[in-house]
């Protein structure tokens, strides 16, 4: 297998340009999801589906909610986060896949076979990103594939080699993740934390991982997200338990009826 | 001391109120799937009991709504897919993972034995009978994982509620399909004393005179010749049903009426015949019209 590549996305010089979002769809081919007016700030993509694999979120916040307003800043600040699909080392999409249409790269990033997947739909619910998205009129199932096609010939994936601000950072994944301790350790006082880094969270770490400026949830990240299958065998476990009930219940009915 | 919390109350958050997680994606299909797929596992399990305890008319019933509710669910199951026309790709792997990929063999392996379980009511006789055997059995083995898988399926999500049911999940499933098994069941199947008695001799002729008897018996007004029609049915086998004093049972007897008693020890038992039932050879051809004593309202 290839190094472990991922994505360091530093929101805190993110400026809101989507050359991320543009360059992601140029690239791949990915259709337009409708031009709506969504009335949420400055964004009208609204957040990662099937036609969207990277989402620009624009957040404006009051000053009182920053930790330590300095005397000479404005009554607000924007915080600007390139959102994506995770790459989770443990992926639930991946395992419930029941086609094998999705499958994990020599980069350790997880993709889906687009000549393979039949819409089944099994993947989309369990995301606890809420990233992977049937596309309509197609059926299929579409996410983020980090470039597959782009990083095997040693190119950088078309959103990170867009962005002017490298607020976008490819990568091994190793280096990624001392760049990102590092930068964190900078940026302390003004809340800057790791957001997906910890490969001992509920996924095993994430190959897409974060800098962020406040809690995950004001970007609409889950605080504490948990691979679903995790609990996979205790609930197969359950299932037999009922299963032999179901039989025993069969069994005890004709036993105790009277011819 | 008053009791007081340790950490605020939790507040959703999110980025502009939008849901973090996807909805599922699955239509109305998934809903109708859930539950032919329940309903064919519950007949199957059933059809095989009554196999085995030589309920001939129950077991018929129980193979073809199996067979039946398996259709519906593949019909279901392939209008549900983005793309239809790829449903065989569920076949590619085996995957303990995917609860669906492991539904999808299960489904596989349920549909073709209770394929050959349904045949083998149409055709009932020798080879096929003991393939049907055969088949009905390994259906009924493969019924209630059938019925508990779709459990697992829904609860190996993100979706919140439905993951954090699923020490419950397999038994409503369970349960569920069990029931609706039966109750098409009690639909389908006719009441014991309904069904067409069989003639252990193999002779049509004797049974129609046997039947006609019994016919003119009914309608006798004397006693004497009443009495002589039924030494005459003993001779050839059939025997009078007058149970008076036993306990009623109403898959051998018909209740006619009730009679008010205040002994409890009598309380379900016969108090008297109406009419007489006939069995020959031991096989019922008619229960018998009896009145039951019921317990007195205070």
């Amino acid at each position: 297998m290839a190094e472990r590549m991922g994505f360091f996305t530093d929101t805190s010089v993110c400026i809101g340009c989507k050359a991320c979002e543009v360059a992601c769809k140029e690239w791949n081919g990915v259709p337009d999801d409708g031009f709506n007016l969504l009335g949420m700030s400055y964004d009208n993509t609204g957040g990662l589906d099937a036609n969207s694999w990277r989402h620009v979120a624009f957040i404006e916040q009051p000053a009182a909610a920053r930790p330590a307003p300095a005397a000479e800043q404005p009554d607000f600040r924007w915080l600007m986060m390139s959102d994506v699909c995770k790459h989770c080392t443990h992926a639930a999409c991946l395992d419930v896949c029941p086609t094998g249409a999705l499958f994990r790269t020599e980069f350790d990033t997880v993709v889906v076979q687009e000549d393979i997947c039949n819409g089944c739909g099994y993947c989309i619910p369990a995301c606890p990103y809420g990233v992977i998205d049937q596309r309509k009129g197609d059926g299929r199932a579409w996410k983020c594939t980090m470039c597959y096609d782009r990083i095997g010939d040693g190119l950088m994936p078309a959103c990170a080699t867009a962005c002017p601000t490298e607020s976008i950072q490819y990568g091994p994944l190793d280096e990624l993740r001392a760049r990102a301790s590092q930068r964190v350790a900078d940026l302390q006082s003004d809340g800057a934390r790791l957001y997906g880094a910890d490969p001992d969270n509920g996924v095993g770490g994430t190959h897409a991982f974060f800098l962020l400026l406040d809690e995950p949830e004001v970007y609409g990240l889950p605080p504490d997200p948990v691979v679903t299958t995790r609990d996979l065998p205790k609930m197969w476990r359950k299932a037999g338990l009922a299963a032999l009930a179901m039989a025993g219940a069969a069994v005890a009915a004709f036993l105790g009826a009277s011819r | 001391m008053k009791e007081r919390r340790m950490v605020p109350s939790a507040e959703f958050r999110s980025y502009y109120g939008r849901p973090v997680v996807k909805a599922p994606v699955w239509r109305h299909d998934i809903a109708a799937y859930l539950f032919t797929g329940g309903l064919a596992a519950g007949s199957a399990l059933l059809a095989a009991g009554a196999d085995l305890t030589g309920r001939r008319g129950l077991r018929r019933a129980g193979r073809v709504a199996a067979l039946g509710a398996l259709g519906a669910s593949t019909y279901f199951l392939i209008n549900d897919l983005g793309r239809p026309e790829r449903f065989h790709h569920m076949l590619r792997v085996v995957k303990p993972t995917s609860p669906m990929s492991m539904g999808s063999w299960i489904l596989t392996a349920f549909g073709s034995a209770a394929g050959v379980a349904a045949a083998s009511e149409l055709v009932p006789r020798g080879f096929v009978g003991t393939a049907g055997r055969a088949a009905g059995l390994a259906a009924a083995a493969l019924a209630p994982p059938l019925a508990t898988y779709t459990a697992v399926l829904l609860a190996d999500t993100a979706t919140p509620s439905w993951h954090e049911a699923y020490p419950e999940l397999p038994f409503i499933f369970a349960g569920s399909a069990l029931a609706s098994g039966a109750a098409l069941l009690i639909l389908t199947a006719r009441p014991a004393r309904t069904e067409p008695a069989a003639v252990p001799a193999g002779d049509a002729d004797r049974g129609t005179l046997v039947q006609l008897c019994i016919y003119l018996r009914d309608r006798l007004t004397s006693t004497a010749l009443a009495t002589r029609l039924d030494q005459a049915l003993n001779q050839v086998g059939v025997s009078t049903v007058e149970p008076t004093g036993e306990r009623f049972d109403p898959s051998h007897h018909e209740a006619g009426g009730t009679l008010p008693t205040t002994d409890s020890k009598l309380v379900g038992t016969i108090a008297t015949v109406e009419a007489p039932g006939y069995a020959d050879r031991g096989v019922l051809l008619r229960p018998p019209v009896v009145t039951v004593y019921q317990r007195r309202q205070a």
